[in-house]
């Protein structure tokens, strides 16, 4: 096991260098003069932009520019944006509040996404199971913009039952409920049918035949022995969709603007702030591919039959 | 190997009925109502079963041996099954009326199956101790370590060696024999009165054949079961069986004791079958096969079921089915089954 | 439906000459019976054609806005109303078609195309090749597509005036590039599954080119799943497009689009639901159409998960 990790770690290495030099590569070419404003109306001096595109290794070639910036960032150096603030002060300001809207979205996937499939499962061809497969449907063609801003409208604005922005750092959990239903609504959709699906043909397998067979209750035959296997393609699912969270953050946390990693980039892209946004864009990757790392970890705990030795 | 296991087995509610009989199958019809019509899988099939008693049930596949193994177990998918009339009596009660509680509880401490596939058969992310104590904690409501020291128990009883360090190990761990001694294992874990085996040894290599064979004929014997043999392959029954069934199209077309049903065939079907059995005194002669394939049983013919691949038939055989009829201590449902007989 | 037991009996069916039917001619025939298959089908008909050619289903100019006629409800004149510009909603959520067919169709295409030869060529070839490839897609399997689209779009802006192709062929671009990669993994899964059987073996024992093996024993067994997966694709390809014209990255005005058409009416949507309401349906229209396709293509092949 141990050998293992070791070695997946290992492996991510080059997956995590070539990803950060196509991003690195894509945000350096971003356009536009990014002194451009920074001195009042004025013009900056032409000072004050030497100093600036010294500072930022801006006349390097671009390999150069990438190995300078990597050997900053092993050392645990984010860089500073163009205010001049550590890229990690605001990272470590911020995370938190991505953090518990992408964990709040994954909670909504497993209870919603999964009880749902499983409620359409054993009861297949019947009124429940005929809801769930029309309404997530319904879900998944509704792009989720849309299906933010018709909930921020209707929940925040028109009931107004949850704050319909959520500017606030500090912002309380429970005022990050909508937004992470609307980050997570499409992945619940896609989780209760992909649920639904194995847990209808593990129905038919031997080993629940066997189940019945053993006099086992009903309860016990599908929550016990079906749902464990019909699950292992869901916690795969799971985590890789965690990287479509990532990205979907910066739609959501848009739509309710809310102060996160997702509503760092956007800003960080529109103000032309390469570092800020390749080193955000980077920790993102990385957390993206650890946590693949442990769905892959849980997925041999769920399945005997994968062996990681 | 004689060790006693019946100690943990409460005292059954069940006694054989008045004649003996542990088992009673009566004029059994089912079928499978599917897109493509209706398929006819059991038509009017009747048998019984005593204590310690072996039958061997005989066909084709598709000729509704599993499913009146299914049937019995109360394990048919219904829909799509459909059991229209018949019944099935465990001990003089009958299992198709009663309340579905009730016939769960018999499911394992009084009637239980082995499958063919075992790898398939059992659940394969819970450890093969795990699988069999369930039985004690379903239906005993055994603790964990308790089952799990049942489970150890009943794997040394079926020869798993070292079954107290294997009783965490996974189904893909174990050949293909040692699995299908766990699945005994856990049938007969119970201690039921009715054991079914359904093809038990078809997936397995001839010499692990015969061990599980030899394994399930000691079992019965200590423990007297009734045990119900589903097989195609009659080379593996002969020694074991007291009595046997051939079924074709749903139907049981023969029945007899074992010895005279070698010795002295009353249905065209068994002796075909009995022909396309390799024999090593024959070595060099053609292998008879019966040709043709079973009817559609959404479309059976009329007339005899077997008319169709059956050498000897006649136009009556194309117009009236047989009963099923007592002939010289057998039975037989065949219009010809005194020339059968003679040969 | 045809339950596995029930399956059992059917094999010794007296027609049975047919019962020798290939799996995609065996494919073909249940798809001929599924209505989801035709609904998707007719739907997605209607949307290519609206694409093709718009003025077939209108006559009015999506581009002349009445400024004396804003945000009218639906009424005789202007079936779906019109919007905060005084634009035919009906005209140009029908010229809208056009933008979302094409990214759709292109991007599935490319994706297709690029993931099937690379899945192809690590499968089938195996050692360093595959190695090669296999740490390129993980590569770019790590960039979220949304992430991905953003960052290659805000790089490399539309400019005011820039060519609608050229606005549509970046996006299809972008998405090519960042979501290929399920496609390859899928095709190399598929490939490793396919060449060890026998009938491979026999072919390349019989000294058979590697491009005829692909073409005739790996191609038409490997690729079901693949033009399954790529046709709910299409559907998220859509969707993305027009998530970036929601961020204002993707196509903008005056390009007419559905995306563009979507997030101009999201700003009005409290007091007129209406202008939102017609592109929004077309779009999930177009979307469930796809899925469904896919969806039944694939219940189509693999008679399990029915």
């Amino acid at each position: 096991m141990g050998k293992y990790i070791v070695r997946r770690i290992l492996q991510m290495i080059p997956v995590v260098l070539g990803a950060t030099f196509i991003i690195f590569a894509m945000v350096f070419a971003l356009p536009g003069d990014p002194t451009a404003g920074k001195c009042g109306d004025r013009p900056c001096s032409p000072e004050y932009v030497a100093a600036f595109r010294e500072e930022h290794n801006l006349n390097d070639p671009l390999p150069v520019q990438y190995g300078k910036y990597l050997g900053k960032f092993v050392q645990g150096d984010l860089g500073t944006n163009y205010y001049g603030i550590p890229v990690k002060e605001d990272l470590a300001k911020r995370y938190t509040i991505t953090g518990r809207l992408a964990l709040m979205a994954i909670v909504f996937e497993i209870v919603i996404g999964i009880l749902a499939g499983v409620l359409a499962g054993v009861r297949k061809g019947r009124f429940i199971d005929n809801l769930v497969t029309v309404s997530t449907l319904f879900v998944i063609s509704i792009p989720v913009f849309v299906i933010g801003v018709l909930l921020q409208y209707q929940f925040g604005i028109k009931w107004g039952l949850v704050p319909a922005t959520v500017p606030s750092l500090e912002a309380p959990t429970s005022s990050l409920i909508l937004p992470a239903f609307v980050l997570g609504s499409i992945s619940i959709a896609y989780v209760a049918r992909l649920t639904r699906t194995n847990l209808v043909e593990n129905l038919r397998a031997d080993y629940v035949r066997t189940a019945v067979a053993k006099g086992l209750t009903k309860r016990r035959a599908v929550g016990v022995h079906t749902l464990r296997n019909s699950l292992i393609p869901v916690v795969t699912y799971i985590g890789a969709d965690f990287g479509g969270l990532l990205g979907g953050a910066i739609v959501t946390e848009r739509i309710f603007n809310i102060q996160g990693v997702g509503g760092y980039i956007w800003k960080g892209i529109n103000s032309r702030d390469g570092v800020a946004v390749v080193s955000t864009v980077t920790v993102l990757v990385i957390v993206y591919l650890l946590v693949n790392l442990l769905v892959d970890l849980l997925y041999g705990v769920l399945d005997p039959r994968i062996s990681h030795e | 190997m004689t060790t006693t296991t019946k100690s943990v087995a409460p005292a059954s509610a069940y006694k054989p009925d008045s004649e003996g009989r542990l088992l009673e199958v009566d004029d059994l019809y089912v079928e499978f109502h599917t897109a493509e019509g209706i398929a006819k899988a059991i038509n009017g099939v009747s048998f019984d079963l005593r204590q310690g008693e072996t039958l061997a049930i005989l066909g084709e596949s598709g000729s509704g041996k599993s499913v009146t193994a299914q049937a019995i177990m109360g394990i048919l998918d219904m829909p799509p099954a459909v059991i229209p009339s018949g019944a099935i009596r465990y001990c003089g009660e009958d299992l198709l009326t009663m309340p579905e509680e009730q016939r769960r509880k018999a499911r394992g401490p009084e009637i239980s199956i082995i499958f063919q596939d075992a790898l398939s058969s059992l659940n394969p992310t819970f450890p093969v101790g795990w699988q069999i104590g369930e039985m004690f904690r379903q239906h005993r409501g055994m603790n964990r370590s308790d089952a799990y020291a049942q489970a150890v128990r009943l794997m040394e009883r079926v020869a798993i060696p070292a079954a107290k360090e294997r009783v965490k190990s996974y189904p893909h761990q174990f050949s293909g024999g040692m699995r299908q001694r766990i699945m005994i294992a856990m049938a007969i874990a119970l201690d039921p009165a009715v054991l079914i085996a359904d093809e038990p040894t078809t997936a397995l290599d001839v010499t692990v054949q015969a061990q599980i064979m030899a394994l399930l004929a000691e079992l019965q014997d200590e423990r007297q079961m009734g045990l119900i043999l589903i097989t195609h392959d009659l080379g593996v029954v002969a020694d074991v069986a007291d009595r046997a069934a051939v079924m074709y199209a749903g139907r049981i077309v023969a029945k007899a004791d074992i010895e005279d049903l070698y010795a002295r065939p009353a249905h065209p079907y068994t002796r075909g079958l009995l022909e396309s059995i390799p024999r090593l005194d024959q070595k060099g002669q053609t292998l008879a096969a019966i040709g043709g394939l079973p009817p559609n049983l959404t479309r059976i013919p009329p007339g005899c079921t077997f008319n169709p691949r059956c050498r000897m038939s006649q136009d009556i055989c194309r117009e009236q089915e047989p009963d099923l009829l007592p002939i010289a201590g057998q039975m037989s449902r065949c219009h010809f089954a005194e020339e059968v007989l003679n040969g | 439906m045809s339950e596995p037991i029930a399956a059992g009996f059917s094999p010794g069916a007296t027609d049975d000459v047919d019962e020798a039917r290939s799996l995609s001619q065996d494919a073909w025939r249940s798809l001929r019976k599924s209505t989801m298959f035709w609904v998707s089908v007719g739907l997605i008909g209607v949307f290519v054609l609206m694409a093709i050619w718009p003025s077939l289903f209108t006559q009015t100019d999506p581009t002349f806005g009445d400024i004396n006629n804003v945000r009218a409800k639906p009424n005789a004149d202007a079936w779906f109303g019109t919007d905060t510009q005084g634009y035919d909603i009906f005209a140009r959520t029908i010229y809208g078609a056009r933008a979302s067919i094409i990214v759709g169709l292109a991007a599935s295409l490319t994706t297709l195309l690029l993931g099937g030869v690379i899945g192809v060529l690590a499968g089938f070839y195996g050692g360093w090749l595959d190695a090669l490839f296999s740490r390129v897609t993980d590569i770019f399997y790590a960039i979220p597509l949304i992430l991905g689209g953003i960052l290659f779009m805000a790089s490399f802006p539309n400019g005011a005036n820039s060519n609608y192709f050229v606005v549509v062929g970046k996006v299809v671009l972008v998405l090519t590039v960042f979501g290929w990669t399920t496609i390859a993994r899928l095709m190399r899964s598929s490939v490793l599954q396919v060449k060890p059987n026998e009938y491979v073996l026999a072919a390349r024992a019989l000294g058979a080119s590697p491009w005829r093996i692909i073409k005739s024993h790996i191609l038409p067994n490997a690729l079901a799943p693949a033009i399954v997966v790529a046709t709910i694709n299409l559907g998220v390809f859509i969707v993305v497009e027009a998530t970036l014209s929601f961020l204002g990255i993707g196509l903008t005005p005056p390009a007419i689009s559905w995306g563009v058409a979507i997030s101009d009416a999201l700003v009005a949507v409290r007091t007129y639901p209406h202008i939102l309401l017609f592109p929004s349906l077309f779009l999930s229209l177009a979307v469930l159409a796809f899925i469904l396709l896919g969806d039944a293509v694939r219940d189509a092949f693999d008679p399990k998960s029915r």
